[in-house]
């Protein structure tokens, strides 16, 4: 069955139990929908430690080719464990707009 | 098909033993090869699990048999060993039953093919052991297929069925087996035992769909967001209501295997009746009694007894309460503030608007373990064919109340 969003799915669409064959599949559920936060990074006082890439729930941290780090957006459900984790303070959550 | 022996006496491949129920029980299970029991002691249920113990330790039955800390354990190892593979059993009963209920609801939505039987006994409180039907109507709504016995042969019978059904690809739900505490539980009776040809003629082994496995990662119990929780219910619905053939059709295969046939609803001496009885469970044994004794009487009096619970056999109940004047439906739960006890409920939901529809009065008899003698029975018939009682749709009588 080709891949379906939730909105998109008929009674009719599911095995039995709701069971869902193909590993992973959950990279497809956009979770970012949910954020009412979001995480900047003041890059400043960035250490490149990695804290909130471990820390991340989601795995939506990611590390960019310079060392530093930023947040999926499609992913990031802004429930700020990184900055709270942050050893140097540099990120900071703030409402969505 | 397989024939009672000459003189009434087992048929072919049988032997009539006289057992404890809960000990035939716990045989069937056995023989039906289950792979992981899990069951917390809880009155009346106990010698089920104590003799299964006992059958494992012995070295009868290569099963694990979990002993686990609470009834919530119990059902999440059976649904984390049915997930696996395994062919799974526990038996509860009352408090244990409500304790384990968050995982009885999983079990069902997950479709895994667990096997329960439930000893009967009322919820506390007040404290109480004996048998009525509080608790398995505080799991109506569960999504389980389930089923009654009345007689201690229908017990060992019913367990085979509850694992063939269970497992069939196209049904693929758990199944839950109601057996009236003590009434049934701790009872001798002579029982029909069939030799293990039989079964294994009859259950083949279980084939899952899906099963956990690291060479093949699936998703288990996912999260179900409000955009397709609608479509998964609606799923779940219908799927337990398509289990309704494979109900009917393997009930008879094990008849053409034993010579016993089961149906959704069954009845006895209901020709000619004017009111007809409705039970569910053992009261039907009583029952069955009373019925030859106001028949002798000339009283045109028969039963109508209900084996499956759910999914509810609407137009079995409709045929089978065709042409009465009166419907007397008995309940062993109450539905505190509501229309009825919840068997009456059904009843008259699926009698509504149906054109000259008896006229149905609902007694709620035999609350934990109070006996119902056949004498009640007549008293019960007297008072509905004087118009005593059950004028109003959803009247009910607690019978035998004291003032």
């Amino acid at each position: 069955m080709p891949f379906k969003q939730a909105h998109e799915l008929g009674w009719k669409d599911f095995d039995p139990g709701f069971v869902l064959t193909e590993a992973g599949s959950s990279v497809r559920y956009r979770t970012g929908d949910w954020r009412s936060k979001r995480p900047y990074w003041d890059n400043s006082r960035c250490i490149k430690c990695g804290l909130c890439y471990i820390f991340c729930p989601d795995m939506a941290v990611t590390r960019r080719a310079d060392g530093f780090f930023e947040a999926d957006l499609e992913y990031c459900k802004g429930c700020g464990i990184c900055a709270v984790e942050c050893q140097t303070q540099c990120i900071k959550m703030k409402d969505e707009r | 098909m397989s024939k009672p022996g000459k003189d009434g006496g087992p048929a072919k491949g049988q032997k009539r033993v006289g057992i404890e129920v809960s000990h035939a029980a716990a045989i069937a299970v056995k023989q039906c090869d289950v792979d992981v029991v899990a069951a917390y002691p809880i009155t009346p249920q106990t010698h089920i699990v104590e003799n299964l113990a006992q059958i494992v330790a012995d070295g009868e039955l290569d099963a694990e048999f979990v002993p686990v800390e609470s009834e919530h354990s119990a059902m999440t190892v059976c649904v984390g060993a049915s997930a696996a593979g395994a062919r799974t059993f526990t038996c509860t009963a009352a408090q244990g039953l409500i304790l384990m209920s968050e995982v009885v609801y999983i079990t069902s939505a997950m479709r895994l093919p667990c096997v329960m039987i439930l000893a009967n006994r009322s919820l506390s409180g007040p404290l109480s052991i004996w048998a009525d039907h509080s608790d398995v109507m505080s799991v109506r709504d569960c999504g389980w297929i389930q089923t009654f016995a009345e007689s201690g042969q229908e017990v060992y019978d019913l367990i085979f069925h509850s694992y063939r059904v269970a497992e069939m690809q196209k049904v693929l739900h758990p199944v839950m087996l109601s057996i009236d505490g003590f009434h049934l539980t701790h009872v001798v009776e002579p029982i029909d035992m069939v030799d293990q040809a039989v079964v294994d003629k009859y259950l083949p082994r279980y084939k899952p769909l899906f099963s956990l496995h690291p060479d093949k990662p699936l998703t288990m119990g996912a999260y179900g967001v409000p955009e397709l929780f609608t479509e998964t219910k609606k799923n779940q619905d219908v799927a337990l209501k398509d289990t309704y053939p494979h109900i009917i059709e393997a009930w008879k295969e094990w008849g053409d295997l034993t010579g016993r046939y089961y149906k959704p609803v069954e009845t006895y001496r209901t020709q000619g009746a004017r009111t007809v009885i409705l039970s569910m469970g053992s009261t039907g044994e009583t029952a069955s009694v009373a019925i030859d004794g106001m028949r002798e009487k000339g009283l045109d009096v028969g039963l109508v007894k209900l084996r499956l619970w759910r999914p509810f056999p609407f137009e079995d109940v409709r045929k089978a309460l065709k042409g009465f004047d009166n419907v007397i439906v008995l309940d062993r739960a109450l539905s505190f503030g509501g229309p009825g006890g919840p068997v009456a409920s059904e009843i008259r939901a699926a009698l509504y608007g149906v054109p000259d529809a008896p006229r149905i009065t609902n007694y709620v008899v035999g609350l934990a373990g109070r006996d119902v003698a056949p004498e009640d029975f007549e008293t019960m018939v007297r008072e509905v064919e004087g118009g005593k009682s059950g004028d109003r749709q959803e009247d009910y009588v607690i019978y035998g109340a004291r003032e």
